[in-house]
């Protein structure tokens, strides 16, 4: 792959073998693989057997809603910060957007786990392709390069949904990938179990001209209806207005402050 | 969309014939009470008859899988929307979405619905729902028959067709 040479990535096959020593095989040849397997050893079918069928009550961190689109001025990213295992809330204040770099963010949903490790791992990548080759990587690059650590996992039982948004010298950027290693760019995206709910509202009030204004309120309505609508996603908006100049944080509100100050005429 | 009275429709959706039979036997037995009684139940008074007839099915050997919205005027108590589900749950709605559909429509009716809309722009916020169907679903629905009702009883409205999404 030219991107992988490029990015001077090294796998540590060589040097794991001579710390961890024999008697610890791999799964299958596969350069790029950041942990050692045990032989014999199924992934997903062992995640299969800790959820609901296999008689046991570990479910995984799946509720979530996150959105972003493109408009004139930039780029607007949306999400919530309800994180749940099951039907509890492990936490109303998580954090589903992962600031890499000034010109880069990447939005969480699925398993927080996998999130968090996987992107906190590109954004290493990323810092280290600018040491390296003197520029920013650009967005483009960026989601390649995560997808393809999805590519290495396939069929282990990953979970992640994300968006990775940035400015580049192609302009604005919007990349969604997720754990089949599907990659696409757009205009607007909308992940996580609350998607479907977001999808409604950004749709029907989307307009290419907008004003920064409207389109920060159309993303907090998109999160606060899906919050609303939605069991698995709550808790505060936070919203994110990607810029030429990089990136800034524009508000943190609360969804249950938000949905009172839209409630004429819904309840 | 079965006709239950002047002033009632039922929607009815779920399981391959249980819809039918389920919604028809509701319907000849409302027009059996006008017939005995000589005046016509009230939306609440047929929404909850429905329950109650649904929930006893539940509880026989016979359960029936539907999904309901049961849409009627009333002359002392204006318009009503009732919801139904297959366990036979019964709740007023000002606005309510059955299926899959829903998890598109629902958000789009919390945010644009008011309880003081005109007609016309309770279509419009129809054709929105519509709209967003015809963009984000998976399945293509051609095309949707639109009722309305009102005191002076159903009126059928335009059929809404969406056009392909560009």
């Amino acid at each position: 792959m030219a991107l992988f040479d490029v990015s001077g990535y090294k796998s540590h096959a060589g040097l794991r073998g001579q710390i961890l020593g024999t008697g610890v095989g791999h799964l299958i040849d596969r350069p790029n693989q950041e942990f050692a397997v045990p032989v014999g050893v199924d992934p997903s079918g062992f995640l299969k057997s800790c959820s609901r069928e296999g008689g046991v009550s570990t479910d995984l961190n799946h509720g979530t809603t996150t959105l972003a689109f493109k408009f004139r001025h930039g780029v607007i990213v949306a999400v919530d910060s309800r994180a749940s295992a099951g039907s509890y809330i492990a936490s109303k204040e998580a954090n589903k957007v992962i600031e890499i770099n000034p010109y880069l963010l990447g939005t969480m949903s699925g398993s927080a786990a996998d999130c968090q490790y996987w992107e906190r791992l590109l954004a290493k990548e990323c810092r280290l392709y600018k040491l390296r080759n003197k520029q920013r990587i650009s967005v483009s690059a960026a989601s390649k390069l995560l997808c393809n650590m999805m590519l290495g996992y396939r069929g282990m039982g990953l979970s992640m949904g994300s968006m990775i948004i940035g400015w580049d010298n192609k302009g604005p950027g919007l990349y969604y990938v997720d754990d089949n290693a599907t990659r696409l760019s757009g205009h607007m995206f909308s992940t996580g179990c609350g998607s479907s709910y977001a999808y409604g509202v950004v749709d029907s009030g989307y307009r290419e001209d907008m004003t920064v204004e409207e389109a920060y309120e159309l993303g907090r309505r998109g999160i606060t209806h899906a919050t609303h609508r939605d069991a698995y996603s709550g808790g505060v908006v936070n919203l994110y207005h990607m810029q030429e100049d990089g990136w800034i944080k524009v508000c943190k509100e609360d969804v249950s402050e938000l949905i009172h100050r839209y409630r004429k005429g819904m309840f | 969309m079965f006709k239950l009275s002047d002033k009632i429709l039922l929607l009815c959706v779920g399981e391959a014939g249980d819809t039918v039979q389920f919604a028809e036997y509701i319907q000849k037995n409302i027009q059996l009470y006008k017939m005995r009684n000589g005046y016509e139940l009230s939306p609440k008074a047929a929404a909850n008859f429905t329950r109650k007839n649904l929930a006893d099915y539940l509880r026989s050997r016979t359960p029936y899988h539907v999904n309901l919205l049961l849409a009627g005027f009333d002359e002392t108590d204006g318009p009503g929307l009732y919801y139904m589900d297959h366990l036979s749950a019964l709740a007023k709605a000002p606005f309510a979405a059955h299926g899959y559909g829903a998890y598109l429509t629902l958000s789009i009716l919390d945010r644009y619905y008011r309880p003081d809309l005109t007609r016309d722009e309770a279509v419009d916020l129809l054709k929105k729902c519509i709209e967003e169907l015809n963009k984000r679903f998976i399945l293509n629905l051609p095309s949707f028959s639109v009722r309305l009702i009102d005191k002076e009883g159903i009126h059928d409205l335009e059929k809404l067709m969406p056009v392909g999404a560009k």
